[in-house]
């Protein structure tokens, strides 16, 4: 069997909802019924066939060739098996992930990885922002699973994220880890402003001091945390920096936002 | 059978069915981490009065641990899940957790989950947090040296416990001796501990006994010094019976600590005062588990 691939033809001039085109929802159909699926396109229903030429049979295992920006919901609540674009990748990319891999050889829009539970997600170029968010509205963001960013990750980045870890090589925007509630965002880059606004719980790691802290955050000084060899062990089997990372336990601490809370932790590696 | 001038009796030991985990404490150095171990498995030699039966069953060197720092596994032994729950909690929260710079993990990752620091994560007051790291829970509770690390859970197996063998011998340091051989040999064994001080009991005991309050006293048989005035199981010249007792996360571990232990002993010989090898048993009618010495040996 061949892994399911689905190349676009044109880039769409309106937004395209792929949430359809995930292995969970594909499993047992044939390519001809595959090809019939109506895909929302601004006020059209084009058929797959219509913007994709199709390939393979194996729909555990998909991959969208010519992606683009324009491509949202790319695989959206997800159970398992796994997607890869090769090209960029829409707004709200493995949206409420359940289970699975998916991985974008480019970059990827606004709310990637939102309300996610489990899985992983990997892009190797840049991610907009509200990476791993909840939606308007909703109370708690990704709560569980791994999301990986090659490259820079917008603003707002972990707001109200609840469980699991996003791991960021690059940058990361303003109000990163913003109304964070638990779980672990790590950045190898810079952060922009306002770092841990409003955050709850949860552990914000760091390579370097950021510019600048809210005044809420209080200086707890520099020890050893154990729980950080054992973290860092766990990112050991990834295709990322994080598994080169040398085991480090000795951080400095900051706790807050002292006006939510405070019990979450920013650790700038010493 | 003999062995070396060491008469095998052709009898066995009787063992029974017990809960068990295994946790693994860590520290900076082995010295602190075995500071912790030694304290948290002490006055544990016997579940009649101790609550559980516990030793130290190795060193574990930094590439062994989770947290790549040196330290040593400890095994917990209980006739229940509930009382080996209550022990290990209150066991760690007493001995590990304030014994400075350790780090407490479950050794046992399958079995029924019991706390470990799921309700000592509360002495944190508030200030504890937990993270959840490859699907396994650790709980981080600030303490005056920085912070105690603790897994949330440990698995709990079941478990033998009460596999045993009696060295007599011509004197007492010469029963002390193949008593000291045999446990160095023991102690090699994986899954097993001999929960006695220095692995070795010479206080053997019978069920039942004159005083109804009582449950077990003196196994008078084998008792040297009231030879001439009980049914004794000992013959002239045998002036000293010291006893090895082995719990076990499976009957199996408990044959291969058993032959270990017995022919270390059998290898100092008659030469050496070892006369007899005998084991404790009460008629097979009470454990589940028969460990036949001459099978063992054979």
């Amino acid at each position: 069997m061949s892994p399911l691939t689905l190349t676009l033809k044109d880039a769409p001039r309106q937004r395209v909802d792929c949430s359809a085109l995930t292995p969970t929802r594909l499993e047992g159909r044939s390519l001809r019924d595959i090809a019939a699926i109506e895909l929302p396109c601004g006020n059209r229903k084009p058929r797959v066939d219509a913007l994709f030429e199709l390939l393979g049979d194996d729909t555990s295992n998909l991959v969208i060739r010519n992606g683009c920006d324009k491509l949202d919901r790319i695989g959206e609540g997800m159970f398992d098996g796994a997607i890869e674009v090769e090209g960029d990748a829409g707004a709200y990319l493995g949206l409420g992930l359940r289970g699975g891999r998916i991985s974008v050889r480019g970059n990827c829009g606004a709310f990637a990885a939102a309300e996610m539970k489990r899985g992983l997600i990997q892009v190797f170029g840049n991610a907009g922002d509200f990476l791993g968010a909840a939606l308007p509205g909703n109370r708690q963001g990704m709560r569980g699973g791994t999301v990986i960013v090659g490259g820079n990750a917008g603003d707002r980045c972990g707001d109200r994220l609840r469980r699991g870890s996003i791991l960021i090589e690059g940058n990361a925007g303003e109000y990163c880890a913003s109304r964070m509630i638990a779980g672990t965002l790590s950045v190898l880059g810079t952060l922009g402003a306002y770092p841990g606004f409003a955050m709850r719980r949860g552990t914000l790691l760091l390579t370097s001091l950021p510019s600048s802290l809210p005044a809420t955050f209080g200086d707890c000084g520099t020890h050893d945390l154990r729980f950080l060899p054992l973290l860092i062990q766990s990112w050991k089997s990834l295709d990322s920096r994080f598994a080169r990372l040398a085991p480090s336990a000795r951080v400095r601490r900051f706790m807050g936002d002292l006006a939510c809370d405070g019990k979450g932790e920013v650790l700038v590696w010493a | 059978m003999n062995i070396n001038g060491v008469d095998i009796d052709d009898t066995f030991a009787e063992a029974f069915g017990m809960k068990a985990t295994r946790v693994l404490v860590t520290a900076q150095n082995l010295k602190w981490a075995y500071h912790a171990a030694n304290a948290a498995t002490g006055f544990a030699t016997s579940v009649i009065a101790c609550g559980c039966e516990a030793g130290v069953e190795r060193k574990l060197e930094p590439a062994e641990t989770p947290d790549g720092r040196p330290g040593a596994s400890m095994l917990f032994f209980a006739m229940s899940g509930k009382e080996l729950a209550k022990q290990v909690e209150r066991r760690v929260g007493q001995c590990v957790l304030t014994a400075p710079t350790s780090a407490a993990f479950a050794g046992v990752d399958g079995g029924d989950p019991i706390p470990l620091g799921k309700n000592l994560r509360f002495f944190g007051d508030g200030f504890q947090l937990s993270k959840l790291i490859d699907g396994k829970r650790y709980w981080r509770v600030p303490v005056m040296d920085g912070e105690f690390l603790v897994q949330e859970t440990t698995g709990m197996v079941k478990a033998v416990g009460g596999g045993n063998f009696l060295i007599l011998a011509d004197s007492q340091p010469q029963a002390l001796a193949a008593c000291e051989v045999a446990i160095e040999a023991m102690r090699k064994v994986p899954n097993v501990i001999m929960p006695f001080p220095g692995g070795v009991v010479r206080s053997g005991s019978k069920v039942g006994s004159k005083y109804k309050a009582l449950m077990a006293s003196t196994n008078d048989a084998f008792c040297p010094t009231i030879r001439g005035i009980t049914k004794s199981e000992l013959a002239p010249g045998i002036e000293s019976v010291m006893e090895i007792v082995i719990d076990g996360l499976t009957d199996a571990d408990i044959r291969v600590a058993m032959r270990a232990g017995i022919a270390a002993a059998c290898g100092l010989g008659a030469a050496n005062g070892i006369r007899r090898i005998s084991a404790g048993n009460y008629g097979g009618k009470l454990g589940q588990f028969h460990f036949r010495l001459r099978d063992i040996m054979g």
